[in-house]
C-alpha cells in the first residue's frame, strides 16, 4: 500500500463466476451469565451452522425475526465478533489463512443501523470520515479530498458538512455520512444492518435509491439485513430467510416472494400489511415469540410454531433440499424422504 | 435532497463549553478564588511580609490585627499570614499531585480494563477492588506510617488511595463506550486497539474522569492537611496547612480567631474545588 497515496483499487480475483463471499457452518454460541459454578455452561445458539455465498455484483437480502441471528452474522462476517467455528472465503480467498482482518475490513465495510450511535460525537464529520483512510496510510489531506468527494456522492454539500458534529445533522444526513465513510476503504461488500430501519418512511426511501445508486456508481455487492420485507423485495436480488440461528430458505427475491416454500418464510409473508383495503388481514400469521436460543427446540427449531408440524420434525433436523434452481430450504415438507405425512417431491 | 443550513462551521465543543462555564458565576468566583489562592502560594517569596519560619519568643500569640502580625503570631511566635501564604504551596501540591499521579495510573487502567473487557478487564478489576475493602483515611495512615513521615510518602500514600476510585469511574466509562457503534465501526475499519483508544474512547470518558479527578482535589487536600497533622506528611518546621492546625490548636483558648485560619483556609479551598468541579462537570455535558 502506498504511504501518502489513496488506497488502491481491491483486484478481482476468481472472476464473476466466483463468488465474492462464501461462508461455510458459521456458528457463534454465547456463553449464558448466571449460570451456577457446578452447573451445566449454557450457551445461546445465536447463529447456529449458517451457510451460504454472495455473488459478485448482487444484493442479498437477510430477513427474519429480530433475534434470529442476522445482525450476529453480520458482525461475525466483519469479524467484530470471533466465531466459534466455521470458514468465510472472499473471493477465493480464505479469511485468517490468505486473507488478513486488517485487509479484509477493508474489503467489507459495514453500515449500522443507529445512525447516531455509529459517528463519534466528539469528532467532526471531517475526522470521522479519515479515520479510517488515514488508518490505512492515506495522507491527510488525500482523504479529507476523499471524505469531500464521498459526501458528495452520497447528496450532502462538503462545505456544509464536514466542519459540522453529528448531532447537528438529522438521521438522514447522518446515515448518509455513515455510508459515505463504509466507501472511503473502496470496499467491494458492504453490510447494511438494519441501514434505514430507523429511518422515516421518507428519507428511507431516498437513502434506498441512494444504496442503489451507489452501489451501480461504485461495483459494490450488499448484504442487507432488515426486518421489512417490502424494503427488501425493493433491493435484494436473493433473499436468505434466517430463523433462530439458522437459514430456513434462501431464493431469488421474486421466486422466493411468489411461492414461498418454508412454512416460516409463507408466515412472515403473510403478516405483511397490504395496502389493499379489500385484502385486510385480521388472521395473526405467526403466533407468540420465536423460543430461546440457549434450549431451542429438537429436530427443527420453527417446529414449536409451525402449523404443519409433524413427529419427524422434532425427530431430526431438516436437510437443505434444493426446490429449484438457486433456491433451497431446510423443511421435511420439501424432502420426499423424509417422511413427513406431507412431504411432497420437487422436480 | 435537503441541505443544512447556511452556517458552515459549527461552534465546536470547546466553545459550547466556555461559553457556559461564563454564564456561571459561582464556577467563576471559585476558579477566582483557587487561582488567587495558587497565585500567592506560587509568588509567596514576594508577598509574604515576613519569614515564616522566624521565631520569636516574646511575640508568640498575638491576636489578628497586631502590627506587624496582621493575621497574628503562632505559638512560636512566627507570622501567621506568612505561613498560610507559604503553607498553600504545601497543601496546594498536596492536593494536586496526588489527584494528578491518580489520573494517569487509574485513568490509564480504567480505560484498558474497560476497553479491553474479559480476563483483563477481570484482573485489574478484582485488583482495585482489594483497595475498596480498606477506608480511605485508614488506607492513607496506612501507608503513611508504612513509609515513614515526610511528603514524597504522603503523596505515594494518597495516591494509592485514589487510584481504585479513578480506575472504577474510567472503566465504567470506558465499557459504555466500548459497546457503541462508532467504536464498532473504527474496529471495523481495521484501526488497532492504541488508535482507537487514542481517537474514540479517550476524547469520550475524559469528561467525566477529569471531573471526578477535580472533585478529589479536596478531599486530597483535607487528607494530606490529615496526614501532617497526625504527624505523617509534612514536618516541622515546614508551614502546611493541616500542620499549623495542629499546632495551634493547643492556642484555641488563648487566641481561637488564629487558631482557626488554617482551617478556614482549608475549607475555602476545598469547597472552591468542589463546586469549581461541578460547574465544569455542567458547562462539559454534552449536549445532543
Amino acid at each position: 500500500m502506498s504511504a501518502a497515496g489513496t488506497l488502491p483499487d481491491v483486484a478481482d480475483l476468481g472472476g464473476p463466476a466466483q463468488p465474492l463471499l462464501k461462508v461455510e457452518g458459521l456458528s457463534k454460541h454465547f456463553p449464558v451469565k448466571g449460570a451456577g459454578l457446578f452447573q451445566r455452561k449454557r450457551v445461546a445458539r445465536a447463529v447456529d451452522g449458517v451457510s451460504f455465498a454472495i455473488a459478485k455484483g448482487e444484493t442479498l437480502g437477510v430477513v427474519g425475526e429480530s433475534g434470529c441471528g442476522k445482525s450476529t452474522t453480520a458482525r461475525l462476517l466483519m469479524r467484530l465478533i470471533e466465531p466459534d467455528a466455521g470458514e468465510i472465503v472472499f473471493d477465493g480467498e480464505k479469511v485468517g489463512a490468505t486473507l488478513g482482518l486488517r485487509e479484509l475490513r477493508r474489503r467489507m465495510q459495514m453500515v449500522f443501523q443507529d445512525s447516531y450511535a455509529s459517528l463519534n460525537p466528539r469528532l467532526t464529520i471531517a475526522d470521522s470520515l479519515i479515520f479510517a483512510p488515514v488508518v490505512h496510510g492515506v495522507a491527510r489531506a488525500q482523504a479529507l479530498a476523499l471524505a469531500s468527494e464521498l459526501l458528495e456522492q452520497v447528496g450532502l454539500d462538503p462545505s456544509i458538512v464536514l466542519g459540522r458534529y453529528p448531532h447537528e445533522l438529522s438521521g438522514g444526513q447522518r446515515q448518509r455520512i455513515n455510508i459515505a465513510r463504509a466507501l472511503a476503504l473502496k470496499p467491494r461488500l458492504v453490510i447494511l444492518d438494519e441501514a434505514v430501519s430507523a429511518l422515516d418512511k421518507s428519507v428511507e426511501a431516498q437513502v434506498l435509491n441512494l444504496l442503489v445508486d451507489l452501489k451501480r456508481r461504485f461495483d459494490l455487492t450488499y448484504m442487507f439485513i432488515s426486518h421489512d420485507l417490502n424494503v427488501v423485495h425493493y433491493i435484494a436480488d436473493r433473499t436468505m430467510v434466517m430463523y433462530l440461528g439458522k437459514v430456513v430458505e434462501v431464493g431469488p427475491v421474486e421466486a422466493l416472494f411468489a411461492a414461498p416454500r418454508h412454512p416460516y418464510t409463507r408466515a412472515l409473508l403473510a403478516a405483511r400489511l397490504s395496502t389493499d383495503p379489500q385484502a385486510r388481514t385480521s388472521a395473526v400469521a405467526l403466533d407468540g415469540d420465536p423460543p430461546n436460543p440457549i434450549d431451542p427446540p429438537s429436530g427443527c427449531r420453527f417446529r414449536t410454531r409451525c402449523a404443519l408440524a409433524a413427529e419427524v420434525c422434532a425427530a431430526r433436523e431438516p436437510a437443505t433440499i434444493e426446490v429449484a434452481p438457486g433456491h433451497s430450504v431446510a423443511c421435511h415438507l420439501h424432502d420426499p424422504a423424509s417422511g413427513h405425512r406431507e412431504a411432497q417431491a420437487h422436480g | 435532497m435537503p441541505r443544512t443550513r447556511s452556517a458552515v462551521r459549527s461552534p465546536g465543543h470547546a466553545s459550547q463549553f466556555a461559553r457556559r462555564l461564563l454564564a456561571d458565576r459561582v464556577t467563576l468566583a471559585c476558579l477566582a478564588i483557587l487561582l488567587i489562592i495558587a497565585l500567592a502560594a506560587i509568588f509567596a517569596g514576594h508577598l509574604a511580609p515576613a519569614d515564616p519560619l522566624k521565631t520569636s519568643m516574646a511575640k508568640r500569640l498575638k491576636p489578628i490585627g497586631t502590627p506587624g502580625f496582621w493575621l497574628g503570631s503562632d505559638e512560636l511566635g512566627r507570622d501567621v499570614l506568612s505561613r498560610l501564604i507559604y503553607g498553600g504551596r504545601m497543601s496546594l501540591l498536596m492536593g494536586t499531585w496526588p489527584v494528578v499521579n491518580a489520573l494517569i495510573v487509574g485513568g490509564t487502567l480504567g480505560v484498558v480494563a474497560g476497553y479491553a473487557g474479559g480476563w483483563i478487564n477481570m484482573a485489574i478489576m478484582r485488583t482495585v477492588d482489594v483497595f475498596y475493602a480498606f477506608p480511605s483515611v485508614l488506607l492513607a495512615v496506612a501507608i503513611s506510617g508504612a513509609l515513614g513521615s515526610g511528603m514524597k510518602n504522603a503523596i505515594v500514600a494518597l495516591t494509592v488511595v485514589f487510584i481504585p476510585p479513578l480506575v472504577r469511574i474510567a472503566e465504567t466509562a470506558a465499557t459504555q463506550v466500548r459497546g457503541l457503534d462508532y467504536v464498532e465501526a473504527a474496529r471495523a475499519s481495521g484501526a488497532g486497539a492504541a488508535t482507537i483508544i487514542r481517537v474514540h474512547v479517550l476524547p469520550n470518558v475524559l469528561g467525566p474522569i477529569v471531573v471526578y479527578a477535580s472533585g478529589l482535589f479536596s478531599v486530597s487536600i483535607i487528607l494530606a492537611s490529615g496526614l501532617s497533622f497526625l504527624g505523617l506528611g509534612v514536618e516541622p518546621p515546614q508551614a502546611e496547612w493541616g500542620l499549623m492546625l495542629n499546632t495551634l490548636r493547643q492556642a484555641i483558648y488563648v487566641q481561637p480567631w488564629v487558631a482557626i485560619l488554617p482551617g478556614a483556609m482549608i475549607f475555602a479551598t476545598s469547597i472552591c474545588f468542589n463546586l469549581a468541579s461541578d460547574g465544569l462537570r455542567a458547562a462539559m455535558e454534552l449536549r445532543t
